[in-house]
């Protein structure tokens, strides 16, 4: 992936006549009065013109550029970056499903509806919730639907309230979602173990407050063990429990939300479920909540009925829409041809074996790179740079030198709560033999933080490109390619 | 593995977990599913979809045209498939570069300065270009066309519920057009934004000129939703016309139907909005060595930064779907796109002659057309649709459920996928089912 | 290594005297924390502050931080170069960096700021 040309932009390429790909001749009259009353554009005036063997050979070359799972390791703390199975795509690329028109009769829809409401009971199974909706398009989509579930609640009841928790160990959708719906946010600090304090929690949780959300393993890796008496200390004030179900891939199959007293929880397919990232998405964010919760949900809802599927959308209660159709229906199929082929079995192990690999990097590390919490850990951990601190090495810099192993480097820019973080999280994917070359990789770049620390500064050295000024694409933003 | 963590079996690493919520047995969900079991799983639900066998004039946001082979190609490489969102540039070159291109295709096709890297949805863009205008403006005043797409308008009204914003809709006319006397009167000091769709839900081009100007006038935004975004290979760009920031879905770009998802946002604005844009945006820069290379940039507008004070919630988008987009417009090119845009209005141009000359049927309205419009029968639409149904037609949209006085009324959308002869057994069916 | 003529915040800003106005700005050890900045968001002159309320914002690529009006007063002159040099704030925190120009409420809230010593006290402490 690294011996390629130096890629142009596409517009660079250009020459005017060419194009990619023939179209068919029209086969109608041609009318010249169906442009009165238009405002035309006199031209495309920069768009690209070139021949399919170019288009093909410029995408090829671009996609040598990107590292992806299906090369190698990729253990993104909380981004669950696990294998793609390939079946997946097929089933998903069926014209059969993918051809159908959203706004296609039902009665002429009834496999795809059949295959959404499956998926929905399949949820519900794994989150112990007694309904989910399908729409939300991603995990902070998910989040908001959820938390204007809870502010609809609050506000059927009376009093939409005012506040919403969040501890200072979350990700940043959380605060994000809260305060688009309305909410101002208070942050919970957590405790020497990286969990919510429960005084703590006591003390902030008024009537004035409409919900905790909580990641449940904390995106420490940590398993929230006061889980139940956090709910019974927010349900006592008529408050909702939301969870962040990013981390997921810790629990499924082992123990479920609703079991948890969680009341909201947003799932995300493209981590959990196997759904590929596609370079930042389209993921998919369904929500499942308790009963009471139910009548808030986004229309449409799938209903069945003599096993007849149709779409509801009388529900005088409900949010409303958060997206056009029904959501991301492909990124569902892939999900389902996912736990179809996991059964509950195969569920259960996917998150040993992902709780597994992470302690195994866990213990295998945690002589050379610090651990600031050591509470056990489940399906990913959070080492920082301060060891390496003190020959002037970086996170940042661990990380571009691991890409020089062929290896993706682990998160960075959370939690806040470490400074330094390398969050890693190798999921079920990795095979015994591909965690010992990260580890061997990481105990060799320690090595060399400790010999050779200017190597790591200007790390990478053998990529595509080397690191990249992003001060100056800032301070002189570049956004978009213009004729010279 | 277990003895170097120093457990003694794979159970022992959930003993943070409390006994009283671990699970004691197998949970209730199917499978396991060998490979051939699962294609033909889904195979026969595909075989349930009857819509397959129905002649198609369905559109409405969300439209059948033809995708190139070499965008299914392309677009599946794992390479492209399989990576996060681009956080290590050093090794995202390509998916930074495609988002970089796709940037420039959106700021080409609007006639905007910048463009992010997507949105959800047409819907979400929506929402998300009136909060934009909101914080702009710093006005609490929204107004909104009636003749947005119904979805789009729902979605703005779940999204400014609580945020203390008053959203108020506009009429539209008999050009089936944003009534200019309603919107004038509709405008006062506290107005952010007019948002308005071109093509519009009815299929009609709007006056964006006049909108802008008197937007402009009452110190508001002009935000402009384009759910067929194949009508700007022909029509002029909106940003030339006045638009502040245009949004839009671009599913039209080379993405199958997929029953309603994954779409593809997009959002483009003026240049002195930038800091104000939500989503992600790529931005050229240089590596150590001087060489040219692509990060993600102005990062501090976003959620993983400034928490609760960002510009969006928005965190993963719709990267994969922009890729399609690109390809897809990248092999058009400038020669494609402009025919495939004629041929478009050309065909709506052709079938709206041809249904209209049937008796009973009637262009409801007169205002400028790009590749739908909306007829208008002698009696209600519901009746004429459950024929035409019989007879393997899906004629249109129903328009009564969402507009009071178009219980008559359908919305017929026609690509460069309906042939002649589709469109004239249209007709006569039509012809038939009416007599 | 601080200024002795110039007062400090707790948060990090520093306030010049002159006559009835102050002029404010980020201490060297802000933009040291923050590193390259890329952005200064400016408030509009006329805007009147109390004392530790948002005047505007610093940005570097990957943080933003707000800047608080040290003393309460109304903005009589924001420092427009930094629209264009963003870095100024980098290269010279205490002169031609200066973020905001008050108009001063109250004289007697700058007593309730440090000076360069204790300042640098103050610092010394926090790398603990």
């Amino acid at each position: 992936m690294i011996n390629v040309i130096r890629e142009p932009l596409i517009f660079e390429i250009s020459s005017p006549g060419k194009s990619g790909v023939r179209l068919p001749a029209l086969d109608v009259p041609e009318k010249l009065d169906v442009l009165d009353g238009l405002a035309i554009r006199s031209d495309l005036e920069g768009f690209p013109e070139v021949s399919e063997t170019e288009i093909t050979r410029h995408f090829t070359r671009l996609s040598q550029m990107n590292y992806c799972v299906d090369f190698g390791f990729y253990p993104l703390g909380s981004c669950t970056m696990k294998y793609n199975p390939k079946v997946n795509e097929k089933v998903a690329a069926l014209p059969g499903l993918s051809g159908v028109h959203p706004l296609a009769p039902e009665k002429l829809a009834q496999g795809n509806l059949e295959l959404m409401k499956t998926l929905e009971k399949l949820l519900c199974e794994i989150t112990g919730l007694d309904a989910v909706s399908l729409q939300p398009a991603a995990g902070a989509h998910g989040e908001l639907t959820g938390m204007m579930l809870i502010r609809a609640y609050h506000q059927a009841h009376g009093n939409p309230r005012k506040y919403v928790l969040i501890p200072d160990s979350a990700h940043g959708t959380n605060p994000s979602s809260a305060h688009i719906c309305g909410y101002v946010v208070k942050e919970i600090k957590s405790n020497e173990k990286g969990t919510i304090s429960l005084e703590d929690l006591a003390r902030e949780m008024t009537e004035e407050v409409a919900a905790l959300m909580v990641t449940n393993p904390n995106t420490l890796g940590v398993f929230e063990s006061d889980i139940c008496q956090i709910a019974e200390i927010v349900h006592a004030r008529g408050g909702f429990v939301y969870m962040d179900g990013a981390n997921l891939n810790a629990l499924a199959g082992v123990t479920r939300p609703g079991d948890m007293k969680v009341d909201v929880l947003h799932l995300n397919l493209h981590k959990t479920f196997s759904t590929p990232h596609g370079g930042g998405g389209p993921g998919s964010g369904p929500v499942a909540v308790r009963k009471v919760l139910e009548p808030y949900l986004p229309v449409p809802v799938i209903e069945e009925k003599d096993g007849q599927y149709h779409l509801n959308y009388n529900r005088p209660q409900s949010i409303g829409r958060v997206k056009s159709f029904y959501g991301q229906f492909l990124v569902m199929l892939k999900a389902l041809a996912y736990l179809l082929a996991l059964g509950p079995a195969g569920l259960r192990e996917m998150t040993e074996i992902a709780v597994l690999n992470s302690n195994y990097i866990r213990h295998s590390l945690k002589d050379v790179y610090h651990l600031k919490y050591d509470s056990p850990t489940l399906h990913e951990c959070v080492f920082s740079d301060k060891f390496q601190k003190d020959f002037g090495v970086s996170n940042l810099d661990i990380s571009k030198r691991l890409l020089d192993y062929g290896l993706h480097p682990p998160t960075m820019s959370f939690p806040l709560i470490v400074h330094g973080a390398l969050m890693i999280e190798p999921t079920e994917t990795e095979s015994r033999r591909d965690l010992d070359l990260f580890i061997e990789a990481m105990k060799a770049i320690d090595r060399e933080a400790r010999e050779n620390p200017e190597l790591l500064r200007t790390a990478p050295h053998i990529t595509y490109v080397r690191r990249l000024d992003e001060v100056q694409a800032a301070r002189n933003p570049v956004l978009r390619w213009e004729k010279k | 593995m277990l003895a170097r963590i120093g457990v003694d079996s794979v159970e022992d690493l959930f003993c943070c977990i409390p006994e009283t919520i671990r699970l004691q047995n197998l949970l209730n969900l199917p499978g396991p599913l060998s490979e051939p079991e699962i294609v033909e799983y889904f195979e026969d639900r595909g075989k349930k979809n009857l819509y397959h066998r129905y002649l198609s004039f369905l559109g409405g946001g969300a439209y059948d045209h033809f995708i190139p082979a070499v965008v299914d190609y392309l677009s599946s490489r794992g390479e492209f498939v399989s990576p996060y969102t681009p956080y290590q540039p050093e090794v995202s070159q390509g998916t930074l570069q495609v988002i970089f291109e796709f940037q420039t295709l959106i700021c080409q096709l609007t006639g905007l300065d910048i463009a992010n890297a997507s949105l959800y949805d047409g819907a979400t863009g929506a929402a998300e270009a009136v909060l934009m205008a909101n914080r702009v403006k710093n006005k609490k005043r929204l107004l909104v066309a009636s003749n947005v797409h119904p979805e789009y308008r729902q979605v703005i009204y779940t999204y400014t519920r609580n945020l203390g914003l008053e959203v108020v809709e506009i009429p539209y006319d008999r050009q089936g057009r944003v009534d200019q006397k309603g919107l004038e009167s509709a405008f006062n000091s506290h107005t952010s934004v007019l948002l308005c769709q071109s093509p519009n839900y009815f299929g009609v081009v709007e006056d964006l000129e006049t909108l802008g100007r008197l937007a402009h006038s009452h110190d508001a935004l002009l935000a402009v939703a384009v759910s067929e975004p194949l009508s700007l290979g022909l029509l002029e760009a909106p940003g030339k016309l006045g638009a502040d920031i245009v949004t839009g879905e671009a599913q039209s770009f080379g993405l199958p139907l997929s029953y309603g998802g994954p779409y593809l946002g997009f959002m483009a604005c003026k240049k002195e909005f930038v800091r104000q844009l939500p989503g992600r945006i790529a931005g050229q820069t240089v590596d150590a060595e001087g060489r040219r290379g692509f990060v993600l940039t102005l990062s501090t507008r976003e959620q993983h930064i400034r928490r609760e004070k960002a510009t969006s919630n928005i965190c993963t988008n719709q990267a994969h779907c922009a890729l399609r987009a690109t390809i897809y417009l990248e092999t058009l090119g400038r020669q494609g796109l402009k025919k495939l845009a004629w041929v478009n209005l050309q065909k709506a141009a052709y079938a709206l002659e041809k249904l209209t000359a049937i008796p009973g049927v009637r262009r409801k309205f007169g205002g400028p057309v790009f590749n739908e419009f909306v007829l208008e029968f002698p009696s209600d639409w519901s009746r004429i649709k459950q024929k035409l149904e019989e007879r393997e037609i899906l004629g249109g949209l129903a328009l009564g459920q969402d507009y009071q006085g178009l219980e008559k009324c359908a919305l017929v959308t026609v690509t460069e996928k309906h042939s002649r002869e589709k469109i004239d057994r249209y007709a006569e069916v039509l012809k038939e089912v009416l007599k | 290594m601080y200024p002795d003529n110039l007062y400090y915040s707790k948060d990090h800003e520093w306030l010049r005297l002159e006559g009835e106005e102050a002029v404010v700005g980020i201490t060297d050890f802000a933009q040291k924390q923050l590193g390259d900045i890329i952005y200064v968001d400016l408030p509009q002159p006329g805007k009147v502050l109390e004392a530790h309320q948002t005047v505007g914002s610093v940005e570097s690529v990957k943080s933003v931080s707000d800047v608080y009006s040290p003393v309460s007063g109304e903005v009589v002159a924001v420092n427009s170069e930094l629209s264009q040099s963003p870095d100024l704030i980098n290269k010279d925190p205490h002169g031609q960096g200066w973020i905001v120009r008050l108009k001063i409420k109250d004289k007697a809230e700058v007593n309730n700021l440090m000076k360069a010593a204790e300042y640098e006290k103050y610092l010394e402490g926090l790398e603990h």
